[in-house]
């Protein structure tokens, strides 16, 4: 755990030392589990997660005994300083962390009350119920059209060409994009704006038609303005769609998320409302990062 | 002024001193390379330009049925039996008359090449009516009339040190004076395989036997190249101690000298698996076993360099593992990987060692038809060539060399074009 420590000294800066926000002993002991309201009580949860660990590589643990469910549509906002498991956390929920060598998920982890990790659970099925964009915007170097259709053609869920023409019509709508690009569908994706791409990439993920958006990050790359657009994108996916969005800005979690958990070091240790995690921060480490002391 | 300024000003003197230094010593080894290159080349060509002109003699043949022992109406097999020796001998008697000596005689017969003869032979076949008329004939002139002519033949040297002879200076002067001799374009090189005599060797064989050679390499080395590349890159565990000692291996084998190769060719292809020798086949193995390392490696490198994101993005929607490396990181990686291929086969064109292990450095003269058909390729013909003392084979070793070296360069030519015309910035 020295790693982690060496990590926590170098994130906090030096005018928190009033503060307690020390070494993770001190502070693995100030969770008894997760603060907030981490379960959905009655409600039904789209993602239902117990006891999940991320192991990398030589036993390095990432993740500790996660505990949370995700609802439908709503926009789920993960924050904490970099390095604190947000983004692992979320590539276990469509198996990305499968790409890694070494890396090695255990607990509870179910969508729709099947389980992710089993050996019968297809990745290729997940990843299509379960769709990704990414920090850095990853058009395919082909045209735009063919980066919306990518997905339908993978899966077959076009019949015919007009079919298939709908369906990247629809996306790229849906993504605020087709006004935009309409006049040149044929033109690389690869040569638009950074914003449009990542827009483009949100709209090649929609045209597989998943239940649930994993964002990494999405505007992380982008100027402010192209972060409104998302930002207003996000918010009308939602009603189609379930999103978890990591954001480094915490102003973002803000207005888009219905709920937001916070991070720390593999622990989750916050979960609750958005506007209770920001105007009334249970724990002294969420305070501590959305105040702006570290982080 | 404070300190640190007068310090620094101080040592700025020496620094820059360093640089130009350093810069000249660059420019200076840059200039040595190519003044090596260009003394390389000029020599080369310097040497080998004659070789693509020939000296032709006109002769004024008489086609009789008599002397050849034929008529119009005879079958093919008559005409090409046909005497054409002593038509071409009483056309130089006629033309150089009083020759009685018998070494003058058999040096008169010897102005023109041997070739002369089925030259003939081929006119009458093509066209049989010519039996009985008179034709005027360019034909190709032996090789040391064509060294004496191209300038390598002193006649200011006493008799005793040169390959002609005062009496056959006389005849020459003769001739060229009655405008009967004239250097044409050698055709005949670039159209002929190899012979005995200089004036009539050609590199056809030798370029299709490196051709046919290539191609064996081509099909067996890109294929097995390419998905051992991806295999090792994209599907086999990381950090693995049989993935490692693979790698390892790969690595090694691109270092192995290239007559090792030669030896296990001769070893496995031929003594145990029984591949024909001297043939293209197994010339086409021996490379494939040499090209596949690089092969491998400029294909990881290639696929190493598709960024990760390209990846994850189509992972993300759903597509497999397979689908993703075929369909969105070899199509990336297929510059670089060509690239490297085509390197490859140019160090395959240009490699000789191994393939004298095999036995393609026979002597062959006809042109291969298949890929089992005996045959020699380009540097192994510049090296048998590179044996021979005639001057004249001296003039067509750099030409070969010439040759070589076009298709080396247009072949790294083609693959810089293939890097700038499909490179993309992502």
């Amino acid at each position: 755990m020295t790693e982690a420590t060496i990590d926590m000294t170098t994130t906090a800066l030096p005018k928190t030392n009033t503060v307690t926000s020390g070494g993770r002993e001190e502070f693995a002991h100030t969770i008894s589990g997760t603060i907030g309201k981490p379960y959905l009580d009655g409600k039904d949860a789209k993602f239902f997660c117990r006891g999940v660990n991320v192991f990398y590589a030589g036993e390095k643990q990432a993740i500790f005994d996660v505990n949370m469910d995700i609802g439908k549509n709503e926009v789920i906002a993960m924050i904490g300083p970099s390095g604190c498991g947000k983004s692992t956390f979320l590539r276990c929920l469509n198996r990305m962390n499968d790409t890694i060598p070494g890396c090695r998920v255990t607990g509870d982890l179910k969508l729709d009350g099947e389980d992710i990790h089993d050996r019968e659970q297809d990745p290729v099925l997940l990843r299509a119920r379960v769709g990704m964009v990414f920090q850095k915007p990853n058009p395919f170097p082909k045209s735009i059209y063919d980066n919306v259709a990518y997905g339908p053609r993978l899966h077959g869920l076009a019949a015919n060409r007009s079919e298939l023409d709908e369906i990247v019509e629809s996306s790229l709508r849906k993504a605020g994009l087709f006004n935009e690009v309409k006049d040149r569908l044929q033109a690389p994706g690869t040569g638009l704006s950074g914003g449009q791409q990542q827009r483009l990439c949100i709209a090649r993920t929609i045209a597989v038609s998943p239940e649930v958006i994993l964002m990494d990050e999405p505007t992380s790359a982008l100027d402010p303005i192209a972060t409104a657009t998302i930002e207003e994108l996000i918010d009308e996916l939602r009603a189609s769609f379930t999103i978890c969005i990591v954001t480094h800005s915490m102003q973002q979690a803000a207005r888009i998320s219905q709920r937001t958990a916070y991070f720390h070091l593999g622990y989750l240790v916050e979960l609750n409302d958005t506007k209770t995690v920001f105007t009334n921060p249970q724990h002294q480490l969420t305070e501590n990062y959305i105040t702006g002391r570290f982080g | 002024m404070s300190t640190t300024t007068e310090r620094v000003k101080a040592t700025l003197g020496k620094r820059y001193a360093r640089e130009k230094r350093f810069r000249f010593y660059g420019l200076a080894s840059i200039a040595l390379s190519i003044l090596f290159l260009v003394i390389l080349l000029a020599d080369i060509i310097g040497k080998g330009y004659p070789a693509f002109t020939s000296t032709y003699i006109k002769l004024d043949v008489q086609l009789d049925a008599q002397t050849l022992g034929v008529t119009a109406d005879s079958t093919p097999e008559q005409l090409r039996t046909a005497n054409y020796n002593a038509v071409i001998q009483n056309s130089l008697n006629t033309l150089i008359p009083g020759v009685t000596e018998r070494k003058e005689k058999k040096a008169l017969k010897d102005l023109v090449s041997g070739d002369a003869k089925y030259e003939l032979q081929r006119m009458v076949a093509d066209d049989p009516t010519l039996i009985g008329t008179n034709q005027s004939v360019w034909v190709l002139a032996d090789d040391d009339i064509d060294t004496y002519y191209k300038g390598n033949i002193d006649r200011t040297l006493p008799e005793s040190d040169r390959r002609i002879k005062d009496f056959q200076l006389v005849w020459l002067d003769k001739l060229e004076a009655d405008g009967r001799i004239e250097s044409q374009f050698n055709s005949i090189f670039f159209t002929r395989g190899d012979s005995r005599e200089p004036e009539e060797a050609g590199i056809l064989s030798a370029l299709i036997g490196s051709f046919y050679t290539l191609l064996v390499t081509l099909a067996l080395s890109f294929p097995i190249g390419v998905a051992a590349a991806l295999y090792l890159e994209e599907f086999a565990p990381k950090n693995n101690f049989w993935v490692d000692l693979i790698e390892v291996n790969i690595n090694n084998l691109a270092a192995v000298p290239s007559i090792v190769f030669g030896l296990l060719g001769l070893a496995v292809f031929i003594q145990l698996f029984g591949v024909p020798r001297s043939a293209p086949l197994v010339g086409g193995l021996v490379l494939t076993l040499m090209t596949l390392p690089t092969i491998i490696i400029a294909a990881r490198a290639a696929l190493r360099a598709v960024p990760p994101s390209i990846r994850e993005g189509a992972l993300g929607i759903g597509a497999s593992k397979t689908q993703t490396v075929f369909q969105n990181v070899l199509p990336l990686a297929m510059p670089g990987i060509l690239t490297g291929t085509i390197i490859g086969m140019a160090q395959a064109l240009g490699e000789t060692a191994p393939l004298l292990m095999i036995g393609m450095i026979a002597f062959i003269m006809d042109v291969p038809s298949s890929v089992t058909s005996p045959s020699t390729v380009l540097p192994v013909q510049i090296y048998l060539w590179s044996d021979s003392p005639e001057r004249a084979f001296v003039e067509r070793t750099s030409a070969a060399i010439m040759v070589l070296l076009t298709f080396l360069v247009s072949m790294n030519l083609l693959a810089v074009i293939l890097r700038k015309r499909f490179e993309r910035r992502w």
